[in-house]
């Protein structure tokens, strides 16, 4: 059963919090304290909005165990509008066609469960805009 | 303490309201007839059309941190004024572990916060607004985020599998002065009434039937009403809104006819035909639904019921600083057509009602 | 001695001997067996000489095994007991990742006779559990949690080429047809049949737009390589020798969304041209390029990375034919890890064994004709790391 490794994230994982940089104001997600643009430290951090676009995505069917109970389900390369990439999941899709450059938003849900007994892993996840013009 | 004898309303020191609300609905959608044509009863007594149901990665914790959002983008405060985060639900993801720490922490409201989950059946949503209105208005916090969320079980087959839905709100109690609503008064009643219970470690509720309606649901109402307006010395012509715990289409129609209010105050609050019941987000995604649309200096009449039993009542008045904080974040409606339909099979899935083990 | 004195160069490494087992579901055959019977193979094929060091390539035994300590359990297993022994890791890297620490190992001269086995057992797990063991090979705080898989990723790279640049449906076909043709003559290949361009366009999907001809099957496996130095060579070899002509390692990020151009893959490029600066050769001067094509989106990638191709146009090299055993550029001419079959960290060192067997001259009906210069790349996860190994037949250039 995991536990630290999870609790540790969870402000990146339940809420978009990166870093930017002080030095070259690069915007960083995930955090990783070096900005990979300046190599400086860079530990200010950073409130995401949340909202991106897809640059790419796809479908997984065949699940890694931990995520079968939700599989077939979409991954995404999900570009935020502050500059940095991120890999997600899509979900609440229903019927819309994903494409890619679909503006997309951040929702808050469940990533994994670890098992019937461990805990529940809560993340970042994209979802179409629910309001086209929530720009 | 008699019935009859004159009950004072619970009215803080200072004044208090609604500073931000947030409404959810997952977008998925079980037709009533879908639960029919599985079961094999008619179609024609239905009460509801379709209920909204959470999707895989969706449970009362991701739930409540999207209402609690909606509710933040429409306050506009720093998240870290929020003294207290309380979310009432009969389904917490955990028996042991708060959801409320997960949502504190979501919407950045750790750590200088008070955090905990409350239980009173579909009224654990408005118990939490009650105490958070005590909170606020004894000064011990400038805000007080209280959350009725629920993604409600039914056992399959049982009639409340036809209703038992997903959904509820957020509502971000503050100082009057900056509320888009004011609490003019509230007041709670309750009694030991067991018309509907879940034991512990058991996966669906039990319910009494036909006691669940006159001894429980229309008692419990019908006095908190009543000896709310009662003790404002105002009637039900004085509300243009009133909304009602809403298991049903019938109780709440019923309920307000009795208490002499018409179809009219009742209609944009009653959300139970196209959601569902949500259980303790019932009468809360109601008051969503009615703040999205009402006018600034409106009073609404909120009537909670939760079984076991017991029933919140308050009434608010709406202020002008109502129409521009609403366009801050989705409202209820747009969740409401953000729709999808599944079938039964794709139900099951979802709510955990195929075994995969 | 003779062949040796004629190296280039008193401290030349060199490949001599190889060997490889089958690839495919060895249910009979442990972790320990499968590298086993690679060794056995090399040293009937080759002047044995006890190495002083074993180079082990392997990624999922730790996961699928539940085995670390591989360089000792395998030398101990292979009659080895008591040399330097250790594992080398960088996903599906680790085959050459494992042949540069051998390179480097006799470069120094501190090592004279090195063993690299790579040695991948697949099968001991079902489906969800090999898929999470995969998974490792991301980052696992930011990728592996959203449930991401390499297929996953391959294809989001192959979706995201499709639509910056205007290419057919087919576009990608041409890489699985050549692997599968090429494995029909290979003994060692999983999938020894031919396919036709209505299989490719009629496959089903596996990650969209990645179908199951776009994806190399995995599989068990070993291959091993015997590598010394030219002032160490006990006696002749009875083949050919073949020389090291470049080795590189280049890292890039674990995250796919940390690279802020994900098609150009840049662990690729500059792991190239690192090794075509040491052999002093540029692309036009390889024969045959021994490429990852786990995924055909990695093919097409790595032919533009690595300066066969423009950008962009790297599926075209497929699609005209150019990547044939008798073509431009042949590429996978043992039937690459799509037809051979995938044994994850073990590629490198099959990549390796069959240059090798290609310049020797001993590719038999694989064999592309006059090959003097052979280029093998193995990719970690889609680029994290790149092995890049240039290899030339001693009598060539």
């Amino acid at each position: 059963m995991e536990i630290s490794r999870h609790w540790r994230l969870k402000r990146q994982r339940y809420a978009l919090i990166g870093e930017v940089c002080p030095h070259c104001q690069k915007k960083i997600f995930p955090p990783r304290d070096i900005c990979p643009e300046c190599s400086e430290d860079a530990r200010t951090l950073y409130q995401f909005s949340g909202r991106g676009e897809v640059y790419s995505y796809t479908t997984v069917y065949q699940a890694p165990s931990g995520y079968e109970a939700n599989a077939p389900y979409t991954v995404a390369l999900v570009k935020l509008v502050e500059g940095p990439m991120l890999t997600a999941q899509l979900t609440d899709l229903g019927d819309e066609p994903i494409e890619v450059g679909m503006p997309v938003e951040m929702v808050t849900r469940k990533l994994r469960s670890d098992g019937e007994r461990g805990m529940l892993v809560y993340g970042y996840k994209f979802r179409p805009r629910l309001i086209e013009a929530s720009e | 303490m008699t019935e009859n004898q004159d009950v004072p309303i619970l009215k803080p020191i200072r004044d208090v309201g609604i500073v931000g609300y947030g409404a959810y609905i997952p977008r998925y959608r079980l037709p009533a007839r879908e639960v029919a044509r599985v079961w094999k009863a008619g179609t024609g007594g239905l009460s509801i059309e379709e209920k909204a149901v959470a999707g895989l990665d969706e449970d009362v914790i991701t739930m409540s941190i999207e209402a609690a959002r909606n509710a933040l983008d429409r306050a506009d405060i720093d998240p870290s004024e929020i003294r207290a985060v309380w979310v009432g639900s009969e389904s917490h993801p955990y028996a042991v572990k708060p959801t409320s720490t997960v949502v504190a922490e979501s919407i950045g409201a750790t750590p200088h916060t008070q955090a905990a989950d409350w239980e009173f059946a579909c009224k654990a949503g408005t118990e939490a607004m009650q105490a958070a209105i005590g909170f606020v208005g004894s000064d011990m916090a400038h805000f007080a985020l209280a959350i009725g969320m629920d993604t409600a079980q039914g056992r399959p087959g049982d009639p409340l599998e036809y209703t038992a839905a997903a959904g509820g709100a957020a509502f971000l109690l503050g100082p009057a002065e900056i509320s888009l609503a004011v609490i003019e008064g509230s007041y709670s009643y309750a009694t030991d009434t067991p018309d509907f219970f879940r034991r512990a470690e058991e996966k669906y509720p039990e319910h009494g039937e036909r006691f669940t309606g006159e001894p429980a649901y229309f008692k419990h109402i019908t006095s908190a009403a009543e000896t709310l307006m009662q003790a404002m010395d105002s009637s039900p012509s004085d509300f243009q809104h009133v909304i009602f715990h809403q298991p049903n289409t019938k109780f709440p129609k019923r309920v307000g006819r009795l208490l002499g209010f018409t179809d009219e105050q009742i209609k944009t609050g009653l959300l139970v035909p196209i959601i569902g019941n949500v259980y303790a987000g019932s009468s809360l995604v109601g008051l969503t639904a009615v703040l999205d649309v009402a006018e600034p200096d409106e009073r609404i009449l909120l009537v909670s019921y939760g079984s076991g039993a017991g029933s919140d009542a308050m009434s608010l008045r709406t202020t002008t600083l109502l129409p521009e904080r609403r366009d801050r974040a989705p409202k209820t409606y747009d969740y409401i057509s953000r729709r999808t339909e599944i079938d039964y099979a794709t139900y099951a899935r979802y709510h955990g009602k195929i075994t995969m083990k | 001695m003779t062949m040796a004195q004629n190296a280039k160069t008193p401290n030349d490494v060199l490949i001599i001997g190889v060997g490889m087992t089958p690839v495919g579901e060895h249910w009979e055959k442990s972790l320990r067996e499968l590298a086993l019977d690679a060794i056995t193979a090399l040293r009937t094929d080759t002047v044995w000489v006890r190495p002083q060091a074993l180079y082990v390539a392997n990624m999922l035994a730790p996961y699928l095994s539940g085995q670390t300590q591989l360089g000792a359990l395998l030398a101990d297993f292979a009659g080895l007991r008591g040399i330097e022994a250790i594992t080398i890791e960088a996903a599906g890297a680790s085959g050459g990742a494992a042949a540069r620490q051998a390179y480097l190992a006799l470069a120094s001269g501190m090592i004279d006779i090195a063993l690299v086995v790579g040695v991948e057992k697949v099968t001991e797990r079902t489906s969800s559990e090999l898929e999470a063991a995969l998974s490792t090979s991301s980052d696992a705080d930011h990728e592996a949690v959203h449930g991401i898989t390499p297929t996953a990723q391959a294809a989001l790279l192959m979706r995201r080429y499709m639509h910056e640049y205007d290419i057919p449906d087919d576009a990608f076909a041409g890489f699985s047809l050549n692997a599968h043709a090429n494995a029909v003559t290979n003994p060692q290949a999983m999938y020894r049949r031919a396919i036709q361009i209505e299989n490719y366009l009629n496959a089903p999907m596996v990650s969209e737009p990645v179908n199951l001809f776009d994806a190399a099957p995995l599989a068990d496996g070993a291959a091993a390589l015997l590598m010394a130095r030219t002032d160490a060579l006990p006696e002749s070899p009875p083949y050919p020798l073949v020389r090291v002509a470049a080795s590189s390692v280049i890292s890039s990020t674990v995250a796919l969304h940390d690279r802020s151009d994900p098609l150009q893959l840049e662990s690729v490029a500059e792991s190239s041209a690192q090794a075509f600066q040491q052999a002093g050769l540029t692309p036009g001067d390889i024969d045959f390029f021994e490429l990852h094509d786990q995924y055909s989106i990695f093919a097409a990638l790595s032919l533009e990375a690595a300066g066969f191709a423009t950008r962009g146009e790297g599926w075209r090299l497929a699609q005209d034919g150019a990547i044939a055993k008798d073509a431009g550029i042949p590429i996978c001419t043992f039937g690459g890890s799509k037809a051979r079959g995938d044994t994850g960290g073990a590629t490198g060192i099959y990549q390796l064994a069959e240059t090798t067997l290609q310049l020797q001259g001993r590719a038999g009906k694989n064999q592309v004709p006059g090959a003097k210069i052979g280029m093998a790349q193995c990719l970690g996860a889609s680029g994290a790391t790149a092995a890049t190994h240039i290899l030339c037949r001693e009598d060539g250039p």
